[in-house]
């Protein structure tokens, strides 16, 4: 199921939480949704969940306006909030078969679901313990499994892996990549490195605005065309090595990083490429290149060059 | 309907699993047990085989338990966030406020079937005036509905339980008591309508055995009423 989101906006007060942003989510895509605190994440989700009421534009799941279609569309989408709330004095296996009931599972289903569920989410030694006497880890992977005990066709998760444990981590994210090839999920979080792992497309907004969408490569690329290279060149001194490297025609700016090591940091113009030029003058000089590496901009500069104004 | 069950099935349960509604059987048997057979007025000075004594009991003890258990309804969920992962299932806000009014009248049942063997004992006693006894009961019921629903809505209205409990009580002594008090205070048209307003003249009518469709009306007016302002707050989250 496609999500299409048009010229949505929402307003407390005279604050506009979210701002006029349209976008669309295709099945099999993982959307991440990055933006800094405040920028309209969580009021977006809550609107496509229909917690929140639609301020001015449309909200289109598979086709059908939100507005329109009636709680049972809900079934079709599972949601884990901000802060993944959840009824701390019941025991797991009951609130996982009191939400698959809720969802619209038949009863003859539930708890074939909810096995299924405790053993993606590696519950089973915890199942029968009431939620409140779980760690956080593992209330976190309660809410995963209530958001996909019904086996819904739309995942919306806010912060899906806050407070788990590095390899819970890894976990989270692997099964999140195995979902998202056949359904549409959109997931937020503030891990810069979460979304390259496990999103195919970004979306970052500010202010309640859309600032950039794409995915990790094309954002890179909108946001510096310049090439920063890391060499190492020995068998000359630093100096003449840096005067002749300021030679190159691409280069716009060559730091000296080690005189000891003979290291630099070249940055090259908008567009242009320095790693042959760089080849060929240590073969003319009779130098020798001994590393070269190619730095990316990172998703942390970019989100905040995007964020930060 | 079946989201309304659930959600009934599910809030009866955890007043189970939270031990209140333990606390609250002990509390109502043992308060309505010692004042109906030991102590005061209680049967056997009488010396009539009537349950009103049981009646008067449980129209005052009802009145505060009732908010004891709707408070938490739905200022818990509130500030745990809890509502925010019921409402975004497949369920709307009136599915909601019934299932939940439907599971603290299902607990109230409870407690008045386990004073059963008041009946029981009765029967055996001396003759027992079986109408009188059923329309005791289904006063209670309608009684513990009004209340349940002015304390669903006080409990919609805040996120703290101490808040919701006081002004359900609150809400709540109008029509026990300062309506009747009032109605008492004047005469003519305000009295009238202060009377009408009394909860108490209602359910002495229908607890007398007297089926009156206007006592029937006004206790089903308090309940829509009631559940319809809660489920009206709980929309009101998307005004802010």
């Amino acid at each position: 199921m496609d999500i299409e989101i048009e010229n949505l906006s929402k307003r407390y007060g005279t604050q506009k939480a979210v701002d006029n942003i349209s976008f669309k989510v295709r099945t099999g895509e993982i959307l991440g949704f990055l933006g800094p605190n405040g920028a309209g994440k969580s009021t977006t989700m809550k609107m496509i969940t229909g917690y929140l009421a639609i301020g001015d534009g449309n909200i289109k799941i598979g086709g059908d306006a939100v507005s329109d279609a009636g709680d049972g569309i809900r079934r079709h989408i599972g949601y884990l909030p901000e802060n993944n709330p959840l009824y701390l004095d019941m025991p797991v296996m009951d609130y996982l078969a009191f939400c698959a009931a809720l969802q619209g599972v038949a009863d003859d289903k539930i708890p074939v679901r909810v096995r299924e569920m405790i053993r993606v989410t590696g519950l089973n030694k915890e199942k029968h313990k009431k939620i409140g006497e779980l760690s956080k880890g593992y209330r976190q992977r309660v809410g995963l499994a209530q958001a996909m005990i019904h086996d819904p066709e739309i995942l919306i998760l806010d912060e899906p892996t806050t407070g788990l444990d590095p390899n819970q981590i890894v976990e989270i994210r692997k099964l999140i990549r195995e979902i998202g090839k056949e359904k549409t999920v959109i997931l937020s979080t503030h891990i810069l490195p979460e979304v390259e792992a496990t999103c195919d497309r970004i979306l970052i907004i500010n202010k309640g605005k859309i600032v950039a969408d794409g995915t990790s490569e094309t954002l890179r690329k909108q946001a510096s065309g310049s090439e920063i290279i890391k060499v190492r060149i020995e068998d000359g001194s630093h100096g003449d090595i840096q005067f002749a490297l300021r030679q190159l025609a691409g280069a716009s700016q060559v730091d000296l990083l080690d005189a000891a090591m003979n290291r630099f940091e070249v940055q090259s113009q908008p567009g242009a490429s320095l790693r042959r030029d760089i080849f060929k003058m240590c073969t003319e000089k009779g130098w020798v290149l001994t590393e070269m590496t190619a730095l990316e901009t990172r998703l942390e500069d970019i989100f905040r060059n995007l964020t930060m104004n | 309907m079946r989201e309304v069950l659930i959600i009934c099935r599910k809030e009866l349960r955890s007043f189970f699993d939270s031990l209140i509604a333990y606390i609250l059987l002990v509390l109502f048997l043992g308060f309505s047990g010692f004042f109906t057979w030991m102590y005061g007025s209680d049967i056997f000075l009488v010396g009539q085989t009537t349950l009103r004594g049981f009646f008067s009991v449980a129209y005052w003890s009802l009145f505060f338990f009732i908010p004891a258990l709707t408070m938490r309804l739905l200022a818990e969920e509130k500030k745990t966030g809890t509502i925010e992962l019921l409402l975004t299932k497949a369920v709307s806000d009136r599915q909601v406020v019934l299932g939940k009014f439907l599971g603290t009248l299902a607990l109230v049942s409870i407690a008045l079937l386990f004073t059963a063997p008041y009946v029981i004992t009765l029967a055996n006693i001396g003759n027992l005036d079986q109408g009188e006894i059923l329309c005791g009961y289904f006063a209670l019921l309608l009684m513990s509905g009004a209340y349940t629903s002015i304390g669903l809505f006080t409990s919609s209205i805040t996120n703290n339980q101490i808040v919701a409990f006081l002004t359900a009580i609150f809400i709540g002594l109008f029509f026990h008591l300062i309506f009747e008090v009032l109605a008492s205070n004047f005469s003519g048209w305000l009295g009238a309508l202060f009377s009408m307003l009394s909860l108490s003249s209602h359910y002495d009518s229908i607890s007398r055995g007297v089926l009156d469709s206007r006592d029937l009306i006004y206790f089903a007016s308090i309940m829509i009423v009631g559940l319809l302002l809660a489920e009206l707050s709980l929309t009101k989250r998307n005004v802010a």
